[in-house]
């Protein structure tokens, strides 16, 4: 068992969210920054799919009750294992009584915390992500709170020497160049606005959540108004309001909308999108959808090389 | 059916039928989703249907856009559109009062219309339920009165109330839960037309046919009363779709 003693800010069970369920108008859930959240549940011998608690901003501080493996992923929150420094994206052996204690993100946004067997959440719709907006799925539907007493799952993968599983922290710059693909409604919007969206610097928001990210910077204006028919919306849509300032989707996004959509985040860039934070700058350069899938592909081979110590 | 593919990054492909709401589009969109779950296509993991779209998500590590593109083309060439079937119709009680219409002077300033006219044309049709997306039950319906159509907020609001009814574009509808979002609003149902803890969360598919019938503040207090000590029940009378 996990004892949290302080919940952080935004503290919630996640995996990769929820399949199938748009259609009616449910939202997907899940991760925010899937990269990460597979890192950390590999690192400790978990399946990918693993749950785990994403922390936004302000991390836990938590007892152990039982031994175990874990590992942290995401951004760096300082984090102190019984008030020795812990490093992410390497694996750690904890034992009963040992207490991890976080504090706030010197980089990035999001923290991930694995432990070997997967925190046990509720499952909704074939998953254990916390929906917040409807409460439900992880722990209680809701963000964890003190007091809070998170079991741990079995059936993680047997390990031989913890220790040398590690890999580069991740890093975060607070100048983020995001690759995307333009379109689906690249069409609706004039060559000089396609122009200023791939050459402005653009600024993110404090209005950003799980839902979408909010930029701002010199609005673009549409052909003929911003509106089209609702259609449906992925993880990374870039969607332009009457206001002509972006909105990147993300995890708890809507399954449709009805504004225009000048490009979108291809998937290797998405878990950067993840850690944007208020004040950090975006700049978009535009790549062909074969171009995007051969990213793809190589970062596939390297999470396929990531059990091979 | 004329059809274009729209990229979606490395995530989708939409397949975008007429870009018009019509039934004749949407019974395209209902099969194109029937053959999709039929074909079972390497690599696809779920689809989103719209009025005249649907998007197909993909792992592109185990199909490229190409070839989604490809296969799906032969599928649409093949669609055989589905037969007429009974449907049912829900009436839902609405109080189109200023204190839940915040927005309807936008709709009388666009329309020209007072508001009681609003209302008489609001509410006097059926409204056939194209698609659910956006929010869990959120029905997207076909059928406005044209004159009603008024265009989004420029910025959308960051929460709207459970049961809010509003108007966006040629569209309307209920907010089944709190929410953000752009849509005029004009009145508010007391019905939970989304209900987690019940047997059916979402009372209605697409394919049946809501009506909105106006009700006093007065009416609308009673009935969330009935609600709550769950001896209220929504009309649902069967039709011919």
């Amino acid at each position: 068992m996990i004892e949290i003693i302080t919940p952080g800010l935004l503290t919630t069970v996640q995996d990769f969210g929820r399949v199938g369920v748009m259609k009616n108008g449910f939202t997907q859930n899940g991760v925010m920054d899937r990269y990460s959240m597979t890192v950390a549940n590999r690192l400790c011998g978990n399946c990918d799919n693993a749950p785990v608690l994403e922390m936004t901003v302000l991390g836990i501080t938590a007892r152990f009750t039982e031994n175990a493996i874990i590992c942290l992923s995401g951004a760096d929150f300082g984090a102190k294992l019984n008030d020795k420094s812990i490093r992410t994206n390497k694996a750690y052996r904890v034992n009963s009584g040992d207490v991890l204690s976080m504090g706030t993100a010197k980089n990035g946004m999001r923290s991930y915390f694995a432990v070997s067997g997967g925190i046990a959440g509720e499952y909704v719709f074939g998953s254990a992500s916390t929906n917040l907006k409807f409460t439900f799925g992880g722990y209680c539907g809701r963000k964890l709170q003190s007091g809070d007493v998170l079991a741990v799952g079995s059936g993680a993968f047997p390990l031989g020497d913890v220790e040398k599983w590690e890999i580069p922290e991740n890093q975060y710059d607070k100048d983020a160049v995001l690759r995307v693909a333009l379109g689906p409604q690249d069409d609706m919007f004039t060559d000089d606005d396609i122009m200023l969206f791939l050459s402005q610097k653009y600024e993110v928001t404090a209005q950003s959540d799980r839902m979408g990210i909010r930029l701002s910077g010199e609005p673009l204006k549409s052909k003929s108004g911003m509106d089209i028919i609702s259609d449906g919306i992925v993880f990374g849509s870039i969607q332009i309001p009457n206001s002509g300032k972006p909105i990147i989707l993300t995890a708890d996004h809507q399954t449709t909308g009805g504004y225009a959509k000048i490009a979108t985040v291809i998937s290797v860039d998405l878990p950067r999108v993840a850690q944007l934070s208020a004040g950090d700058t975006v700049k978009f350069e535009s790549v062909t959808v074969k171009e995007a899938e051969r990213f793809a592909k190589k970062q596939k081979r390297f999470f396929d090389n990531l059990y091979m110590f | 059916m004329i059809h274009s593919f729209l990229q979606n990054g490395d995530s989708a492909v939409t397949v975008q039928f007429k870009n018009e709401i019509s039934r004749e589009v949407n019974s395209y969109v209902t099969s194109l989703c029937a053959e999709i779950e039929q074909n079972k296509i390497k690599g696809v993991i779920e689809y989103i249907p719209t009025f005249c779209s649907v998007s197909v998500l993909y792992d592109c590590t185990l199909i490229s856009a190409k070839k989604l593109k490809s296969k799906l083309e032969k599928i649409i060439k093949n669609i055989k559109i589905t037969s007429s079937r009974k449907a049912k119709l829900y009436e839902f009680p609405v109080c189109y009062e200023d204190c839940f219409a915040l927005d309807i002077e936008n709709v009388c300033r666009h329309s020209h219309l007072t508001k009681d006219e609003v209302i008489a044309r609001h509410s006097g049709r059926d409204y056939l339920i194209y698609m659910l997306g956006f929010l869990p039950g959120f029905a997207y319906l076909g059928g406005m009165d044209e004159v009603l159509a008024t265009p989004r907020l420029d910025s959308p609001r960051a929460e709207i109330f459970e049961g809010a009814v509003g108007i966006g574009g040629e569209q309307t509808g209920i907010y089944p839960v709190a929410s953000p979002g752009g849509w005029q609003l004009i009145g508010k149902t007391p019905v939970k037309v989304y209900d987690k803890n019940r047997e059916t969360p979402i009372l209605y598919s697409s394919g049946d046919y809501i009506r909105f019938v106006p009700v006093s503040l007065a009416e609308y207090d009673q009935i969330e009363k009935r609600i709550k000590t769950g001896t209220y029940e929504v009309k649902v009378t069967e039709v011919e779709r």
